[in-house]
């Protein structure tokens, strides 16, 4: 199936859901399901860089703040549409993934991941203490009621699910060409050997850099709509720990080498996570995450989707 | 801004003992990421574990916090022994320790930390002991007993680790495992056993490291991630591997630190270590006295 | 006529330990030279400062006329640098067609343009794993290999790129004889189409064989340099190998 037919039915699904969505009008399903949206672009995200390069980044939470305070940051300055926030989200965070990764990337992958740890610190330290992004207390955003579109009003939350579905439609496509192009398969021998990639003529670090800038890019275009959809901003929300986690249980518990893994990651994780924080409490939610994901990268290394591939072979041989 | 020269003095002093309890954190993580390089950032987890249990033993029992650590000791290196051998089972011996690893650790790291939310609240505990309060002066330098003795121990942990490696026959064997498996094996010692042996010294570090940081601080379970920049900082600035680099780079760690608390504020401190590392990284990953 | 390959009198450290020495090489085009040298002497270092994978501290490394101090490793393999590694490091999660691939699409395209469709593509990885006699197991993936057909698999990688020079290191190690035989007329009818081959080995005769020219190593040092029969009889070399 070729890009162009793949994205078509994409989009096609993602109006499905939209339709669906519109025809219940369930503001909690609204809710829910914009976070498993967001999930979905973290996940395919951390996954371009992780999944496909080998290169582990725990500081996703950074990237996605990046994202929100850029977008709180240009409320107060010079208000703008969400859209246009979302490029400019995209920009910030993907310069600030080429620079993190100029920086870090020439050294071995532990210290890359040791380095996005402190990025995410460092960020929150300074975010914390900006004043006119809120600091420590945080930022307002007030959502408003509707938003005009071509003489349609369309009520805002439906607005919000309808930008995170896009995005998550294009952090797919954009997956699935990656996975298949020559860059794809670059990235897989970075993975597989860099040393013998680098001796086969593969410019690797062109290469990462390419897929921190883009990893960075989706997550802080992620964040971008957030402070709008949550009406009040705080950096330990922001910042949370669940993105890092989340953005690293949802490809590994999925898997991590095609684009389907992330997206059944993100549904099921972030399903379960919605069930459980309803029913029992976030804490707990959380526990279960973690045990999940060090259970799955103990059992299953290659994910969901990597057991039902073993099963689809097992099941041919005869 | 005025900076006197009491207040300058002070900081330096409690850098320099905050940088020997920096020392004793690090330690076990200079076996584990300098020499076996395992990158174990569940590290600081185990020592906040540590924290809890003494804090526990303490508030129940009136036990003083090193004692419990020190007995804690044979329970902490079996769950050291425990981990490497999962880690090494599942990932080690597959190749997968980059990015399978690395999860593992992060998944550890995260389940320590909501556990201890679940068990004992974000509530911060402190430990009772006679040491806490009073102050020792020495001219314009006043020494707080709390950062004084942990300091000491710390110091005291610190020269054991170090003994161990360089006189007795496991130790020389932890560093010829960091440096040659293959020679190693062809001694008839078995590398596994020896790296068993190191990170399982390495978790029980951790044990002391806890009690020791909750006599200096109240803790509560996120205390844990700002370690993690920290002891990272400390072992690559100090060089991997290199124990008396470690407590250099740890001291200076320390009053820089304690110079950013002390003259801009203490939010800006998890910066400073983080932002160590950071640059360290960057521009000379080799560390100080790198190899 | 000037020489390919330059290893003007590099030198190279690990901490305190000094692997190489003030190394002096110099490879003419179309020359088939080996590198012999006790274990531990520094020739996969020299291979190492060679190709890229490290970069030596002292001297340079000239090639084709420009220097290459400084340069990446995939930088040099396009201006025609290719190496086999000792021990096989194969793509493991692709098959031993797109294992070729790579080399390809990254060297061969990039220096010469995209000329290929996707079937040339697949054509000309059979006909390398043809010339290594790994054709049949083109679409296994490398864990199915046995470790001999690991290196040959890790020659034709080498090939792949269209060197102008091209270093083996130890492809040869357990081979069976026959099997020796088939790389070293492998190796000698590329050095025919024009590739300078550096052959590093143990096996000796398949080094006598092979080299117009002999090089010893012997811990970070070049002991000796010319003809093969010349330079066995050299008695520094002959008290490398069996010991003071």
């Amino acid at each position: 199936m070729n890009t162009a037919k793949f994205s078509l039915i994409a989009i096609a699904i993602g109006a499905a859901v939209l339709a669906f969505a519109h025809w219940f009008k369930v503001d909690y399903l609204y809710f829910a399901s914009y976070t498993i949206l967001q999930f979905i672009v973290l996940a395919t995200a951390w996954n371009i860089l992780g999944g496909y390069c080998g290169y582990v980044n725990f500081g996703s939470a950074a990237f996605f703040a990046m994202g929100a305070y850029s977008s709180v940051f240009m409320h107060k300055f010079y208000p703008l549409p969400i859209p246009v926030l979302i490029l400019i989200a995209a920009t910030v965070s993907g310069i600030a993934g080429f620079g993190m990764g100029y920086l870090t990337l020439r050294l071995r992958g532990s210290f890359f991941a040791i380095a996005t740890l402190a990025l995410a610190v460092v960020l929150q330290t300074l975010v914390v203490n900006w004043e006119y992004v809120g600091g420590s207390r945080g930022a307002y955003i007030i959502r408003p009621e509707n938003v005009e579109f071509a003489g349609i009003t369309i009520n805002y939350i439906e607005y919000l699910f309808a930008l995170m579905l896009t995005l998550a439609v294009l952090a797919l496509v954009t997956a699935r060409v990656i996975e298949r192009s020559q860059l794809g398969f670059g990235f897989a021998t970075i993975r597989d050997d860099e040393l013998a990639a680098e001796a086969c003529g593969v410019p690797t670090l062109r290469l990462k850099l390419i897929a921190t800038t883009l990893s960075g890019a989706f997550m802080g275009m992620a964040g971008a709509p957030f402070p709008y959809y949550i009406g009040y901003l705080q950096p330990s929300s922001a910042f949370g720990l669940e993105y890092a986690v989340n953005s690293i249980a949802m490809p590994m518990i999925g898997g991590t080498t095609s684009w389907v893994g992330p997206l059944v990651g993100a549904i099921l994780l972030g399903s379960a996570q919605q069930y459980a924080t309803v029913t029992i409490s976030s804490a707990v939610n959380l526990l279960i995450v973690g045990l999940m994901l060090v259970a799955f990268v103990i059992i299953a290394p290659n994910g969901l989707i990597g057991l039902v591939q073993e099963r689809l072979r097992a099941w041919r041989k005869p | 801004m005025d900076i006197s020269f009491d207040l300058l003095l002070n900081a330096i002093a409690a850098g320099l003992l905050l940088g020997g309890f920096y020392a004793a954190v690090t330690a076990g993580v200079s076996i584990s990421f300098g020499m076996l390089d395992i990158v174990n950032i569940a590290h600081p987890a185990f020592v906040i574990l540590g924290s809890y249990l003494a804090y526990f033993i303490n508030i129940n029992f009136g036990v003083d916090p090193i004692l419990v650590s020190i007995l804690m000791l044979p329970a902490f290196y079996a769950l050291g022994t425990a981990v490497y051998q999962v880690y090494y089972l599942s990932f080690e011996k597959r190749g997968q320790e980059s990015l399978r690893g690395l999860a593992f650790f992060f998944g550890l790291l995260f389940v320590t930390e909501v556990s201890l939310i679940l068990v004992f609240g974000v509530d911060y505990r402190y430990v009772e002991a006679a040491y806490i309060g009073p102050s020792i002066h020495i001219g314009l330098v006043d020494l707080p007993l709390r950062m004084l003795v942990p300091c000491l121990a710390a110091l005291a942990l610190f020269g054991a680790i170090e003994l161990f490696i360089t006189r007795t026959f496991t130790g020389r064997a932890i560093m010829a495992v960091s440096q040659d498996q293959l020679a190693l094996q062809l001694m008839a010692a078995d590398p596994i056993r020896i790296k068993r042996i190191a990170f399982g010294i390495s978790i029980a570090t951790c044990a002391i490291a806890g009690a020791l940081l909750i006599i200096i601080q109240p803790v509560e379970p996120s205390v844990g991630r700002e370690y993690i920049g920290r002891v990272f900082a400390i072992c690559v600035l100090g060089g991997l591997g290199s124990m008396p680099g470690t407590l250099i780079a740890a001291m200076l760690l320390g009053i820089v630190e304690s110079l950013t608390a002390t003259f801009y504020g203490p939010s800006w401190a998890p910066a400073v270590s983080f932002g160590f590392l950071l640059l360290t990284l960057a521009f000379r990953p080799a560390g100080l006295l790198g190899r | 006529m000037s020489a390919l390959l330059h290893v003007d009198n590099i030198t190279k450290r690990f901490g305190g330990f000094v692997a190489l020495d003030g190394v002096e090489l110099m490879v003419k085009p179309g020359e088939r030279l080996g590198l012999i040298g006790p274990n531990g002497s520094g020739k996969s270092t020299l291979v190492n400062c060679i190709c890229g994978t490290l970069q030596n501290e002292g001297g340079s490394v000239r090639f084709d006329g420009q220097v290459m101090d400084g340069l990446a490793a995939h930088q040099r393999t396009h201006r025609g640098i290719s190496r086999s590694f000792q021990l096989p490091r194969p793509f493991h999660s692709m098959n031993l067609v797109d294992n070729l691939r790579i080399p390809l699409l990254y060297t061969v395209h990039a220096r010469l343009g995209p000329l290929r469709s996707t079937g040339d593509l697949d054509a000309r990885c059979l006909e390398l794993l043809e010339m290594v006699g790994l054709a049949k197991k083109a679409k296994q993936m490398p864990r199915d290999l046995t470790q001999v057909e690991m290196r040959k698999l890790e020659l034709a990688r080498a090939m792949a790129a269209e060197p102008k020079l091209l270093i083996a290191d130890e492809s040869m190690a357990g081979l069976s004889h026959s099997e020796i035989e088939d790389i070293l007329s492998l190796l000698v009818q590329l050095n025919e189409r024009g590739i300078t081959v550096i052959l590093i080995e143990h096996i000796m005769s398949a080094v006598m064989s092979f080299s117009q020219r002999l090089a010893v190593l012997v811990s970070g040092k070049k002991i000796a340099d010319g003809k093969p029969e010349d330079v066995v009889r050299d008695p520094e070399v002959v008290r490398a190998y069996i010991g003071q």
